[in-house]
């Protein structure tokens, strides 16, 4: 029985963790370093860690009012908003691209209306962006909304007696009381937006500087130079490894729930 | 002075409930658990709209049906202490009692002056720069009324004040509450299930059972009989 345990334990673990240990030992630290200053390890690592950001910073600065008056108020087609933006989440990320390209392409619905003020979003850093938020948002959608119906309404109820405004309730009690849940969502979008690839290479292409993103350059890496992408990959798994370790430490963390 | 008449349709039967508090006057609310108490407290402050009704304080209409008036909460100048006494854990116990007289631009000299004054009052001043997630029981009750004193409101409400205090503290706090409304000439509307805190703190008793006044008289004549009120 402890013999069988064990040997489940052992190969489910092995499973997911060899082909992560197979990407270390491929290279050499001096390797691995050498190929930082690559200026395509560079560029890309650059894009990547810029529109992640900006793509983060928007989703907490418009998901988090967004999840908190949705989760206060019932209204018609609440349900339907609720499985609508869950849905990146089970969508391959090539069709979300596709879909991003069909409505905001030069051709596309809105596209070509921004098109006649010379306006283009497809395959510009913008895209990039855009197609980031639309696969990683859902990420922090759900926590936030999640976070903010388990917290006990006592708190905002008594803020509310105590003649705080709704916008006061949420910044000066709801984000205070579930932020480390908060924070543990927001890096999980962070993530999701790193290593976003299918909707980014069909709406936003694989332009070196401009739209080459680190998943992008891992791409290219394998019909070019094999060490460029073997880094931008290790690198990839570092921040991967030290966001669920933020994750875990933040989760620990409890909400004041009812 | 408050007036409120309300009806509220619960789960299991509707509420109808008719009340007046006078200024300096405390109502106390009886009554076995479900029978209401919590959801009149709610109707009357704005957290639960009531189906039907008329409430009005001092003269002016908080909550009208017939004419769609409802006041905003924070609105209401009310000192509301909920069941659960929702003391901010993540803010220490002064700025949990400075909140209200923050959200309200009350001028920082006389903030100060009355924090000071009430974390005094409930022998709580040591504990001013303590985390209130760090608090027992009875010192996040007493937060939450001084909480709730602080902005001196128009009317105060009071669930279950009491509970997790010792025995001296309760009764200083009864005496404290008491000597507020009176002083302050507000009307204060107390819900307890203990006869003990009800002879305490109340001038007027309501028995509330399934959702109406059911007997109304003084503390010293509550008929315990058929109510199965624990002393």
């Amino acid at each position: 029985m402890v013999i069988g345990a064990a040997a489940l334990i052992i190969s489910v673990t092995l499973y997911l963790a060899l082909p992560v240990a197979a990407l270390f030992l491929r290279t050499t630290p001096e390797l691995f370093l050498s190929s930082l200053s690559d200026p395509v390890v560079q560029s890309a690592l650059r894009l990547s860690l810029i529109t992640s950001v900006i793509s983060l910073s928007i989703v907490v600065l418009v998901g988090t009012p967004f999840a908190f008056v949705h989760s206060r108020n019932t209204y018609p087609g609440k349900m339907l908003v609720d499985t609508l933006i869950d849905l990146p989440l089970v969508l391959p990320p090539a069709v979300a691209g596709l879909a991003l390209l069909v409505l905001y392409g030069r051709v596309g619905f809105i596209g070509r209306q921004l098109n006649m003020f010379g306006i283009t979003l497809a395959f510009t850093t913008l895209a990039v962006i855009m197609a980031q938020i639309f696969v990683a948002s859902p990420f922090y959608l759900r926590q936030a909304k999640s976070l903010f119906e388990q917290l006990d309404p006592a708190y905002e109820h008594t803020a509310r007696t105590l003649g705080a405004s709704p916008l006061r309730i949420l910044t000066t009690i709801t984000i205070p009381l579930t932020a480390s849940g908060l924070v543990s969502g927001a890096v999980m979008t962070f993530g999701r937006a790193l290593g976003e690839f299918g909707a980014t290479i069909m709406f936003a292409g694989n332009l070196p500087g401009v739209t080459q993103t680190m998943p992008l350059a891992v791409y290219v890496g394998m019909e070019g130079n094999f060490n460029v992408g073997l880094t931008i990959s290790i690198l990839l798994v570092l921040i991967s490894f030290a966001i669920m370790i933020a994750v875990r430490y933040l989760a620990r963390r409890e909400v004041p729930h009812a | 002075m408050l007036e409120a008449e309300i009806h509220i349709q619960l789960r299991d039967f509707p509420l109808d409930l008719n009340l007046q508090v006078h200024p300096g006057e405390v109502l106390v609310l009886m009554g076995e658990n479900g029978a209401g108490k919590s959801t009149v407290l709610n109707g009357i402050s704005g957290l639960l709209t009531p189906d039907s009704g008329l409430i009005t304080l001092n003269g002016t209409t908080v909550f009208d049906s017939a004419n769609a008036i409802d006041m905003p909460i924070e609105d209401r100048a009310l000192g509301y202490v909920l069941q659960n006494p929702a003391v901010f854990p993540h803010l220490t116990v002064y700025e949990n009692v400075a909140y209200g007289l923050k959200t309200r631009h009350t001028p920082k000299h006389l903030a100060i002056k009355r924090v000071n004054h009430w974390l005094t009052v409930m022998n709580i001043e040591e504990l001013a720069q303590v985390k209130a997630r760090n608090l027992s029981g009875g010192q996040k009750q007493k937060v939450a009324l001084a909480r709730a004193l602080a902005i001196e409101p128009d009317l105060l409400m009071l669930d279950e004040p009491f509970t997790g205090l010792d025995t001296e503290s309760r009764q200083s706090v009864q005496e404290t509450v008491r000597m507020f409304v009176s002083d302050l000439k507000i009307p204060c509307i107390v819900v307890t299930h203990r006869v003990a805190d009800a002879l305490g703190i109340g001038e007027r008793v309501c028995l509330l059972n399934r959702g109406i006044n059911h007997w109304e008289g003084r503390p010293s004549d509550i008929p315990t009989a058929g109510m199965q009120l624990p002393v």
